[in-house]
Parts: C-alpha cells; structure tokens; sequence
C-alpha cells in the first residue's frame, strides 16, 4: 500500500530510546507546574469550554485559525518528545485545514461548531490523511482508504486534526504501555502510566497539546485514563455513535467518544459526532441527532440549587474492599457537594455488581479473538507473521478468547458471561429507574507507577471494576475531575463516574456540567 | 418408496422403502465375501457379505444458493460472476480494519421470499452469528452466517420423480434455509517439477449474499437428488432470487451419502460428494457412490467407508477422496456483534409473500386441472417464461391441450433449432399461437395446414398479422362443407377409374391411395373425418 506524500513525524523510533533517560530530571517540574497552569487560565471565568472560546476568538477575528493550530503543534513539539502523547503527526494537513478554515471565515461562511478546534485522535480510529496503527506493529504503516465517521463528522464541522494518540494495542490494555510505539507518560508525574487504553488522548488534552481527544471506550479505556490524567472523558450510550472507522476490539462493547478539558466541551463535541449520522448504519441504535450543549448554562445563570430534583446512588459495592481509601474519601465528598446542589444522594447495593468484571473479559476476548482474526500478515503491509506482528498482551487476549469460545468451553464461559451480563444490565436498569444517575469512582487508585501491574495482568484487569459494568449495561457515563490525593508529595487526580439513563446524555451532561462548574474552586488543580 | 400417488403424509417422513441394490452385481462373489467376512470380525463390518440383506442410501443435501441481488450482502460491491479478478472489492468485504457489514435489504427481501417458497416457516426473529475458520479465501477470518436461528425452519418442496423411477410426486422435508456470505475463490496451481505450487484468490465473489438450504434425509437415490436438485432451481429461477447455474457456481449441491441395510435405524457413515456441474452428473455421483459404499459393505469392507468429501471426477466417471474429516471442526461460533437481530413484523412478510410469482407446484396443479398430459405439464413448467407465455395464451382464448400440444411440441422444436431465441423474444405472439390454436380445435384450417403454416408464423414472416387473415389469404381454410367434398370426391373417382375398379374388386388397400388423393386434390384443406367418410360412403357404393 502506497502511504502518500506524508510529512509527518513519526515519534515511534526514537521514543523508545529517549524515554527512560528523560523521565525523571527538570521535566517532571515542568510537567505539574504546565498542567495547572492550563486549567487557571480558565478557572476564573464562568465557563470552562475551550471549544466556545477558541471558535469566538476565531470568528471575532482576535487569532486565526493558522495561529492557534502552529501553537498547539509547538506545544507538541516542546512536549511530546517526554510525554508521548501522539503515534503520528500531521502538521502540514493540520495547517492546511486551518487555512481552509481561516478562507470560510474570510468569506463569512461559517465552519461549524468546532471552528478552529485541534483535535487529537486515538490512533484505532482512521483517518485517511495519516496511518492508522491502532498501536500494533501489524499496522505500521496501514493507511485506512477512508475516515471514520466521527472524523469526517469533526473535519465537517471546523475542526483540525492535529494526529493520532497512543494507545494500548488495539485497545487491549489499561496503561498505555502494551504500544508497539513505546509507553506514553502520566503528564502529574512521568513516572506514572497515564491510564488506557485511551492513554495518549488523555494525557494530550490534559498537557494543552490539543483543545480536544476522541478516544474509544470499551471496557473503561475513556474513563479511566480522563481519571489519572484530570480530564473529562465521556463514553455515550453504545450505539449512539456511528463505530464506522473504529478499529473493532470487542464490538458489543466499543465506544468513541471525547476527552476534553470541560464537560461543556465534551458535550459540543457530541453534538458535532452525532451530526453526520446515516439511517443504515447498523452500529447506531438511536438516529436521533440532538445538540447536547445548548441548554448548558453558565455559572452566573446557574439557581441557588441547580441539581434539585435529582435522585442519585452510590453503589455501596464500588466503595468497599479493593478500592483505595483517598479515592472513595474524594467519592464521598463529591456526593456531599452533590447534595448541597440540592440532589438526594442514597446508597444501594448491587450485588452483581462484582460478576460484571470476569463475564466482561469472557466476552471481549471471545470478541477480540474473531475481530483479529483478519490480521492475516498477506495484506495491510507491516509483519510477516501474527505471531510477530502482535504483542504479548494481544496474544494472550486471543488465546483466552479462543479458548472460552471452543466447543465443550463455550456454555462453561461464553454462555453464562451472557447470562451474567443480562443481569448485572437488569440490575443496573432496575435501579435507573428510581434514580437518576449513579457516582461512582473511575477506577480502584489514582495513576500508578509504569510497570508495576505489567507481570500481573489480573491486577491490571481487576482496575477495570468500576467501568466495565457501564459497557456491559451499554449505559452513557462521564468522568469529571473529583479531586485528587497526594502521593510521595506528588498530586494525583482523581475522577468522579457519573452514570446515566441510555440515551439520555443530555441529562447527564447538565448534571455533570452543574456539578463541574459549582465544585471548580474547591478541586484545587 | 412412495412414488405414484401423492405426497407422503408426512413433510419429514422418512419411512421411505428399500431399493433394491446394487443395481449392478456385486464386484466380489458371496463365497469370497463371506470369507473375508469371517476374517474380519470387525463390528463395522457386522452387516457384511450376506447378499440376501438389502441395503438403502440415505441422502441429504446442503445446496447454496446465490442471491441474484445487484449487491454484495453486507457492502455495496457489485455482485457480479466472470468479470476481472479483484475487480469488486471494498474496505469492507476484505476486512479491512474499522470497517462494518451493512446488511442489504434485497438480501433480506429475497432469502424470505426463498424461506416461503420452501413452504418454511419463516423466523420472526432471527440472528447472525460468525463461523470461524482461517483459511485465504474469507478475508475476515470468519464467514457471517446464522447459526441457530436461520431465518426459516421447517419446510419441504413436492418433487417430480422422473417416468423412469416410477413417476409420481414425492414430498423432500427441508430442514432449515439461513443466509450467509460467500467466500473468494482460490485457484490452486500444483507444483510442477521444481516450480512450488501455488493458489491465486479471487474476491469477486466474497461477500455475495448466499442461501444455504438443507434437506432432511429424505432421499434414497442419485435421480432423486436431481430431481430435487432441478425442483430448486426451479424454485430459485421462478421467485427470481438466482440465477442456479451450477456450473457457474451460483448453485452449489454438497450431498451427503451413507448406506444403511434395510430396517435399521441408525446412519451408516456419512460421506460428502461434491462439484457436481449438472444435475445428469449429480444423478451419476451419487449413484457410484451408493454402489461403491454397498460394495464395500458387501465385500466385508465397511470401516473403509469413512467421513470424508469426496469429489465427482466427471472424465472418469467415479468419486475421489478430497479430504478426510478429522473429528468435527470447531468453527466457534457466536453471535455477529455487529449486526443487529433481524426482527420482521407480519407486514413485512406478507408483503414479501404478495410479490411472489405462482409457483411450479401450484403451477402443476392448475394445468393438470385443465386436463393437460403430465409430460406436457413437465416441459412447460421447467421454463418460467414458457409458462407466462402458455398462459397469455390461455388468456386470449387458446384451446389448453391443443395449445400445450403445439407449444412442447412444434414450437419448442423450433426454439430448439434457432438458437438465441427466447420464448419472449419470439416472432410468433401468444395471441397469435391462441388463434392459430383455435381455428384448429374449432376445424376451420386442419393440423395438416396448421403444421404447414406454423414456420412462417415463427419466424414472423407474416408480422403481426391475424393468423385467420392469413388463412383466408391463403385459401386454406378447410372444406368442411359435404356437397363441396363430395365434389371433389367424385373428381377424384372419376380420375381414377381403374384403381376404382380394383378397390371394387376387392384390393382394400387401395383405400389409403384415395385417401391421399382427395386430400391433394382439396390442396391439403378437405376435413379429415369429412372427406373420410363420403370417401368411404361413395368408395363402397359401388361394391
Ligand atoms: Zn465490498
């Protein structure tokens, strides 16, 4: 396959050698200092959004679409080299885009509702501008013939993709580290995995290396990682987006959608995926297009209790044994600041709540295993073989899948995984009905250190308690920032998980956006 | 064997009788069998040798059916046969990364239609699943198909059997009908001296929408299978969902064969015969192989039958291994997760069932009714164009034998000698055939001038001209008035005086000269029975 004429830096090579060298020294000062740094310049104002106020700025003529694009590419130059955020560039398809934006303007046209914003994409979603590794060595150098969906939707509506994001191969992964194109680094403290799969989308946004992420969300890989890094990150309701594009882990569960640095932002960046919507497309549920970020208000419109009304749960079984302590601590604060908002807060007890995690990997590896089966090493360039072209984490994804689908194993695993999936989605339906959302944390800890869950993937997999649950529901739930705790004199964020009704991400959306805004000053970051 | 008569009372039934077999003599005597019998104590061979037991096949088949839709199933690839390798491909049938299957709607439309034609019931819900096996010609990794819950179960189609195997109706249960993809196609290139083999994929065809249709085993003999294999073709051809050429491969006949003694329950082994390109060579296939597999048994040999495919060699005349089956294989299905269940409201299929054609059964039934001969029954409901063009000829008034006779008979003939003609295509209009017809029945012109007027009719020589204008053209309307016929009867009398006399004289034979003559004399037109009868009237006057 012919890549084109493509100018873009290829970070993968020399990554791997500058990494360990380069963690630690003046960079990890840096690193804190430059992350709060980007979230004072807004925490004045009454509103968070970067997307509202870069689209003003561009259409009221104070910068250019040119400009803000060559700054977010400095940044990733100054940056990225230690952080690792990005797999491909693409500066020069990044400033013609700007340009092209910049001549609508000049014309008076409108470019739509993500003018001038620079997005970065997780690299198993194609775009047919650049490659599409989905972090795997067996697509080195496959370039998709077409965009997904949701990034001809993002181009359609003004935006400017800027390059693709690391992530765990295929998806397959809870760091970040298991890239075949090096590990990227947590931005809080470089020694840290940055969460994943969505692990480069997540550190981008929340290092100001771009204004927004699409990240993919199959088992927690947008939540979690929003979490350790600090960000928003939403996963819709499956199959409110179009999965066109998306290079399939465990189809029943795969999700796209945003990470951005506000709840305000996540939701127009909805607004603008859900806009290109077709009525064949078979991995949409609901065709409904809405705009999810119209009825946000700002803080000074805001009444004295702006969440009266509102029924939420705490899941009694996401903040017991295995979680760790600072992080229910933050859980629990922000249901007390939930409840000044005028919502009623009550614990419940799932009790299937702890079968969701095994009946998930049964499934999505079953899944996984058939979806890779086309990686035949004949076409899409790259390896000569699977068993090069795939690494160790994959590898045992297929063989566990393979196994619990085999003949005499199916009933025992695949089967009743289903079954076990049926209830834990009954369980969760059943209690939606009562209340309106449930907090939960994103995940057991906050960011933990490269290499330590590595040799154990169990521990790794058991992280995945607090999202997998939403995936095997289908159910919408976002992650916004909940505090953070303190380790070894390092500040660690914490996220909160709020999960909503299917469907109903608008709802979600104002409860997150109220719950953001009102609790900015006291989340010191 | 229920062969005349009707259908069997039962659409499963498979209380089918014996035949008797081998139809030709064992290859080894009974002596030598029944030694070798004894030599081998072998419980698969407990059956063996002795030549008074009577054995039966039992036959099932798995038939695929392409779909005749513009599209592949599940992208929009043209689904067309015989055009450049790779030349209809996408992202998403090669299985691409990021890419998602897009079921078709005629997809669906038609596989229904097929499901009800079978008389099926078809599934109100039903699902996709995937089948995995690695292998270069199914570019995912996996085929999607539906694996328990097909979209239709539970049917059967009445089955012509041929003169020659007794006739009659026989009734085959169908066990389920799904759809699924088809898989590219693989040439493989042998190793040729020090040349390595090699095979070249084509994905042309990957992707096309499929119907797998499996019988139950009812069946019992090679021209049953034919018979049966022709009644779907025939379906497929009628409700227009395929093309069902089987040598082109849009329909493809897997039958499974296993011998059994007369009486028993269980299955013998089964054994898979494949790459039949007609329906004469599947008829031949199965026959061989019901004699290869008796004889085996006969001959003490029956562990040497064992699960496997083989092949029908059409230049020798006999089936070869391709490959044993070891085991089952393990194609590990679940349910396609990226298609959603296909769930149909009752609207919806009976709007599929109201654009369905009148099928070859109901067909065969109407015509019988009309009082036609099975034989002519059969030939025009093998061609779905002829059975539209005998009834726009019914439906301007044709006499139903008369018409039936004329169109198996001279017009096929004709159709036969000039190639490239279709029956819609030909010069010669139902409503013309229906006149021409009828002036017959009603004995305005005889079958004589009928006979000879037919060609120029056919090749349009005469437009679109009323046949009756033709004939009073021509003159040759037939003389049906007496006085007239007697006249010419008395002409020809008075002719031949001589042979007159001798035919007085006792010389009958003489009868059949003028016969002959009168009717040359009326230049072809005299009434047949008229001119008989005054001719035998005057003749034996003077007697
Ligand atoms: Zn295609």
């Amino acid at each position: 396959m012919n890549a084109g004429k493509l100018s873009d830096v290829r970070f993968a090579h020399w990554k791997k050698k500058s990494q360990e060298t380069r963690i630690f020294g003046a960079w990890k000062k840096f690193s804190a200092r430059d992350v709060r740094r980007c979230c004072d310049a807004t925490a004045c104002q009454t509103n968070l959004s970067v997307i509202r106020k870069v689209g003003l700025d561009i259409r009221e003529g104070r910068t250019t679409a040119q400009d803000v694009t060559r700054a977010y590419l400095a940044k990733i130059r100054q940056t990225d080299e230690k952080v690792g955020s990005f797999i491909t560039t693409q500066a020069d398809n990044a400033i013609a885009q700007a340009i092209s934006i910049d001549e609508k303007i000049c014309r008076g046209e409108d470019p739509g509702i993500l003018t001038g914003v620079a997005f970065a994409i997780k690299d198993n979603i194609c775009s047919s501008d650049s490659f599409t590794t989905a972090g795997s060595r067996l697509l080195e150098v496959h370039q998709s013939p077409h965009d997904s969906l949701v990034v001809s939707a993002i181009k359609a509506e003004g935006g400017i993709i800027l390059g693709k994001t690391n992530l765990d191969e295929f998806g397959m992964g809870s760091t970040t580290e298991n890239s075949a194109f090096g590990v990227t680094s947590n931005p809080w403290d470089m020694r840290r995995i940055p969460g994943g799969s969505s692990g480069g989308s997540a550190s981008a946004v929340a290092l100001k290396q771009c204004a927004a992420a699409l990240g993919s969300d199959t088992g927690g890989s947008i939540r979690q990682p929003a979490s350790f890094c600090g960000v928003v990150g939403l996963k819709p309701t499956y199959g409110l987006l179009s999965r066109h594009g998306l290079v399939a882990y465990a189809s029943s569960f795969d999700t796209i959608g945003p990470v951005t640095t506000s709840v305000e932002d996540s939701a127009i960046v909805l607004t603008a995926l859900c806009s290109r919507h077709n009525q064949l497309d078979s991995t949409l549920h609901h065709t409904n297009s809405s705009r999810f970020h119209d009825h946000l208000k700002n803080l000074e419109h805001f009444a004295s209790k702006p969440l009266s009304g509102y029924r939420f749960a705490i899941i009694k079984e996401t903040i017991g044994l295995g979680v760790q302590h600072d992080v229910v601590q933050r859980v629990l604060e922000a249901a007390t600041k939930i409840e000044r908002l005028g919502a009623a807060v009550d614990f419940v007890s799932c009790p299937t709540f702890h079968l969701g995690l095994p009946a998930y990997y049964i499934l999505a590896l079953s899944e996984a295993s058939s979806n890779l089966s086309r990686y035949d090493c004949i076409r899409l360039g790259g390896k000569t073989s699977r068993d090069e072209g795939f690494g160790a984490e994959v590898k045992r994804r297929i063989l566990m899948g393979s196994f619990a689908l085999s003949a005499g194993h199916s009933d025992a695993y695949y089967e009743r995984a289903q079954e076990v999936q049926r209830m834990v989605e009954a369980e969760l339906a059943c209690k939606l009905q009562e209340y309106d959302a449930f907090i939960l944390p994103a995940a057991p800890s906050p960011a933990y250190l490269k290499s330590e869950k590595m040799n154990d993937p169990l521990a790794m997999y058991s992280g995945d308690m607090m999202t997998v649950n939403v995936n095997l529901s289908g159910l919408p739930a976002i992650v916004v920032r909940g505090g953070h705790v303190e380790n070894d004199g390092t500040l660690l964020p914490v996220g909160l998980q709020i999960v909503g009704r299917p469907f109903r991400e608008r709802a979600l959306l104002e409860i997150a956006h109220a719950y953001e805004l009102c609790t900015w000053d006291e989340i010191k970051f | 064997m229920i062969r005349a008569g009707g259908p069997s009372p039962s659409p499963r039934g498979r209380r089918a009788g014996p035949i008797r077999l081998p139809r030709r003599a064992p290859s080894s005597t009974p002596t030598r069998a029944k030694t070798e019998e004894k030599a081998s104590a072998d419980a698969s061979s407990r059956t063996g040798a002795d030549a008074e037991v009577q054995f039966e096949a039992v036959i099932g088949i798995e038939t695929h059916v392409q779909l005749n839709c513009r599209t592949k199933a599940f992208c929009r690839c043209a689904a067309v046969y015989g055009d450049e390798p790779n030349t209809h491909c996408c992202p998403t049938c090669m299985g691409y990364p990021g890419t998602y299957p897009v079921l078709s709607e005629a997809v669906v439309r038609k596989a229904v239609q097929l499901g009800l034609g079978l008389n099926a019931r078809v599934r109100r819900r039903s699902k996709f699943d995937r089948k995995q096996y690695f292998y270069p010609d199914l570019p995912k990794g996996y085929q999607i198909s539906q694996f328990d819950e097909p979209i239709a179960e539970g049917g059967y189609i009445d089955v012509v059997i041929p003169v020659e195997d007794g006739g009659g109706v026989r009734r085959i249960g169908i066990t389920r009908a799904h759809v699924e993809e088809d898989a590219g196609k693989l040439t493989h290139y042998p190793a040729k001296g020090d040349t390595p083999g090699y095979a070249l994929a084509d994905y042309n065809r990957a992707g096309v929408a499929l119907v797998e249709i499996v019988s139950e085993p009812d069946m019992r003999t090679g021209r049953e299978v034919a018979a049966y294999g022709a009644e779907l073709r025939r379906l497929v051809r009628y409700l227009d969902v395929g093309d069902g050429n089987l040598s082109e491969g849009s329909m493809r006949c897997d039958v499974n064969v296993s011998v059994r003694p007369v009486g028993r329950e269980a299955f013998g082994t089964k054994v898979e015969v494949k790459n039949m390109n007609s329906f004469n060579a599947m008829s031949r296939a199965i026959d061989f192989e019901i004699d290869r597999q008796t004889a085996l048994i006969r001959a003490g040999k029956g562990d040497e039958i064992v699960q496997e495919t083989r092949t029908w060699d059409e230049g020798r005349q006999c089936t070869v291994s391709m490959r044993k089956k070891e085991g089952l294989a393990d194609y590990r299905y679940f349910p396609e997760p990226d298609l959603p269940p296909l769930v149909f409201d009752e609207a919806f299929v009976e709007k599929c069932a109201s654009a369905m054609p009148e099928l070859p059964g109901a067909i065969r039934a109407r015509y019988a009714d009309l009082g036609l001969p099975p034989a002519d029954v059969q030939v025009l409901v093998e061609d779905k164009e002829l059975v539209e063009y005998f009834d726009a000829a019914l439906a301007a008034g044709a006499p139903a034998k008369q018409c039936a006779n004329w169109l198996t008979g001279d017009v096929m003939a004709w159709l036969k000698n000039a190639k490239d003609v279709a029956v819609s295509s030909m010069p010669l209009s139902a409503t013309q055939l229906a006149e021409f017809c009828t002036l017959i029945e009603d004995g305005v012109i005889s079958g004589k001038i009928g006979k000879d007027i037919l060609p120029d009719l056919l090749e349009g020589k005469e437009g679109n001209k009323s046949v009756g204008d033709i004939v009073e053209e021509r003159g040759l309307k037939q003389i049906s008035d007496p006085k007239e016929i007697e006249a010419i009867v008395d002409r020809v009398l008075e002719a031949n005086p001589g042979q007159l006399e001798q035919y007085r004289g006792g010389k009958d034979k003489l009868k059949g000269f003028f016969v002959g003559a009168v009717l040359r004399e009326s230049g072809g037109r005299a009434n047949p029975a008229l001119s008989n009868e005054i001719l035998m009237r005057k003749l034996n006057e003077g007697r």
